[in-house]
């Protein structure tokens, strides 16, 4: 789960960060009055949980309130990436002397925290990483220590040669090293970390993305969660605990584990069928489970047939054709299912469905093929 | 032969009285797995009746089990908020071999877990995974037993239900297996394709290997590399999410393209250039296995 900026930024100030002063208007005229209190020139930023949204016009300088007005009055609406800015965070300009890159994520590889930090902040660290390696420096932690104090500072004198602005930086990186702990982060980072003309280390922005298996216990972090920020399919899929992403095909895919499901999208594209998503309906063939899965996938409306492609392992092929045929009774369908039932229990499900009207395949080609063939 | 584990193996279930636990207990002692001890905290003296009329003892914990029985392996099936301490609680009590079927567990809950049984020597498969199923010997895990026969070829999978695909038409097609291992989708998985090559290496029985992998992270690369540089016998691959748009999570934690690390193209052309023959269906797996035995 993405944080916005904003939320972000909450979190690191609890944590006692040096962060730049900021408020969120909803719309022009608080944005007018927020960049009077800060003497009248401001930054105007779209909070939307996608990256470039200076290259896509949400970031915009004001220098009067005015203008803080107008850019407020044009970013709220806009799209970004397909999301729809509902929210602008308000700042005050800072004078930067510098601009340094900190991020702290879990390494695979080394199963533990790694943070990554590079005095060439501001840009994309991606493009650093890939020309100038060297400018990165990378520190793993061992999680039952934490991060220590002297790998702290040793971080920071790696983007200050000043000693004051190291100690700061210092300061700084072991405060996003608890909201990472704290808030069970996947992935915290701070582009860019700022020295200002005045001698101050302060961050003036914030990502930090939160693994979802955190959230069960952490409610006030989970209570972050922005539905509006959410396109509707992709907040029904969470409610109903469906694994979810919208793709731009026509052949809706509901199919039980995620690599089955990804190579049923391959194979779909394979017999030059284009996906229209990926659904994981999981282990539990719960028919409610179904029914939503089937909401969600007839809510797009360029899907023309539904594949359904159930290799039952554990999840009982009985219980998926019971939730099949619940769901049709519920669901008023415009488009043809294609049904593939493989494992536990199928000749029962194939009844269950024969008894509906409907039929079942049983390979993983043949339903791929028919679907791709009904889809037109 | 198998890997890892064998009919010899003596297994407590960790979350034996849970819904999932018992259940699933229950199908690998049908299986033949010798399951010795249960553990469930709060619930230790009971007797957990076992499908053949006898009874399994349940401890309150994993060192009062091993005490009592000389179990050396573990399931776990307990919820994700106490998944990864009793991976830690296994770990502390000796256990060499640790399957965590649990889904969902907290990652940084599991970079402790994992540092803990690096230092104890104990293996984790897992977690987020189906387990391990040696054909005829045994099973730890989810795997069901019906779909597999003993043969000669491994078999390493980072999905659940598209290994089932791919040991369904080994099965149907006559090529059993010597062991079928899930490594488990999350990001942070105990014992790697690698590990699990190397262990295969060592198996005179094992002829062929399947490695079925999926986009994110670079371990099908490094299996690869390990594969052109140590393994004689053939291996069959498969890459699933082909179609998956960089940047998106699909389902398992673990199936992120980033960037462009990490993609079906390029594990597919890491595996085409060490060797191993690339599947483009999962149907294909099968036949590719089957010829390179006859060769």
């Amino acid at each position: 789960m993405n944080l916005h900026e904003y939320q972000a930024k909450e979190l690191f100030r609890a944590a006692g960060m040096a962060v730049n002063p900021g408020e969120v208007a909803r719309d022009p005229g608080a944005a007018h009055t927020l960049a009077e209190g800060y003497g009248g020139s401001a930054v105007v930023k779209a909070q939307v949980h996608s990256g470039g949204r200076g290259k896509a016009g949400g970031v915009k300088l004001a220098r009067t309130p005015a203008e803080a007005e107008q850019h407020a009055l044009a970013i709220l609406g806009m799209t970004i990436n397909g999301l729809v800015v509902h929210e602008v965070l308000v700042s005050p300009i800072e004078n930067i002397a510098s601009e340094a890159y900190v991020g702290v994520l879990v390494d695979r590889e080394g199963q533990c925290p790694v943070f990554m930090v590079s005095a060439e902040g501001g840009v994309d660290i991606e493009e650093v990483a890939a020309t100038n390696p060297d400018a990165i420096h990378r520190l793993r932690v061992d999680p039952r220590y934490g991060l220590l104090p002297h790998q702290a500072y040793g971080l920071a004198t790696s983007l200050y040669g000043d000693p004051g602005l190291a100690r700061q930086g210092a300061r700084v990186i072991s405060q996003l090293y608890d909201v990472f702990v704290d808030s069970g982060a996947s992935m915290a980072e701070i582009n860019p970390l700022i020295s200002t003309t005045e001698g101050q280390v302060k961050a003036i922005d914030a990502k930090v993305s939160i693994d979802a298996n955190e959230l069960f216990r952490r409610p006030a972090i989970a209570a972050l969660r922005d539905p509006a920020s959410e396109s509707p399919a992709d907040a029904k899929a969470l409610e109903a605990g469906l694994s979810f992403v919208k793709l731009d095909g026509n052949v809706g895919c509901c199919v039980n584990g995620a690599g089955l499901a990804m190579a049923t999208m391959d194979l779909v594209k394979y017999y030059g069928g284009e996906p229209a998503n990926f659904l994981d309906i999981g282990g539990s063939s719960n028919p409610d489970k179904v029914v939503a899965a089937l909401e969600i996938i007839t809510s797009d409306p360029g899907v023309k047939v539904i594949l359904f492609n159930i290799f039952g392992g554990i999840t009982r092929c009985d219980d998926v054709a019971n939730g099949i045929v619940e769901a049709v009774r519920r669901i008023d369908m415009q488009v043809p299912l294609v049904i593939r039932l493989t494992g536990t229990n199928e000749e029962l499900a194939r009844e269950i469905l024969a008894g509906a009207g409907l039929a079942a395949v049983m390979s993983m080609d043949e339903v791929v093929r028919r679907a791709v063939q009904s889809a037109g | 032969m198998s890997i890892f584990v064998d009919e010899n193996s003596r297994v407590v279930v960790q979350g034996i009285t849970g819904r999932d636990g018992s259940f699933h207990t229950r199908q690998m002692m049908a299986y033949g797995t010798r399951v010795v001890a249960g553990v469930t905290p709060g619930k230790g003296g009971r007797d957990f009746e076992a499908p053949d009329g006898g009874s399994v003892p349940v401890f309150d914990t994993v060192a009062e089990a091993v005490a009592a029985t000389g179990a050396d392996s573990s399931v776990v099936y307990v919820p994700p908020a106490f998944a990864a301490s009793a991976i830690m609680e296994a770990a502390d009590a000796g256990i060499g071999f640790i399957v965590c079927v649990t889904e969902g567990i907290p990652v940084l809950d599991m970079t402790r877990a994992h540092a803990m049984a690096r230092d104890r020597g104990s293996r984790v498969l897992g977690p987020n995974c189906p387990g391990i199923i040696c054909p005829g010997r045994t099973t730890l895990g989810i795997i069901p037993g019906r779909m597999v026969t003993p043969g000669p070829v491994g078999l390493i999978s980072r999905s659940g239900t598209l290994t089932y695909e791919a040991v369904h038409h080994l099965t149907r097609d006559g090529l059993g297996q010597t062991a079928c291992v899930g490594i488990g989708g999350d990001p942070l998985i105990g014992t790697s394709f690698v590990d699990c090559l190397a262990a295969f290496a060592e198996d005179p029985d094992t002829e062929a290997v399947v490695l079925i992998g999926e986009i994110g992270g670079t371990a099908e690369q490094e299996a690869a590399q390990w594969v052109s540089a140590n393994l004689d016998i053939p291996v069959v691959g498969f890459i699933a999410g082909r179609t998956a748009p960089p940047g998106t999570r699909m389902g398992h934690a673990g199936a992120i393209i980033s960037g462009s690390s990490g993609t079906a193209a390029e594990k597919t052309q890491a595996f085409e250039d060490n060797g191993i023959q690339v599947a483009q269906r999962p149907v294909e797996i099968s036949a590719l296995v089957g010829d390179a035995l006859r060769r």
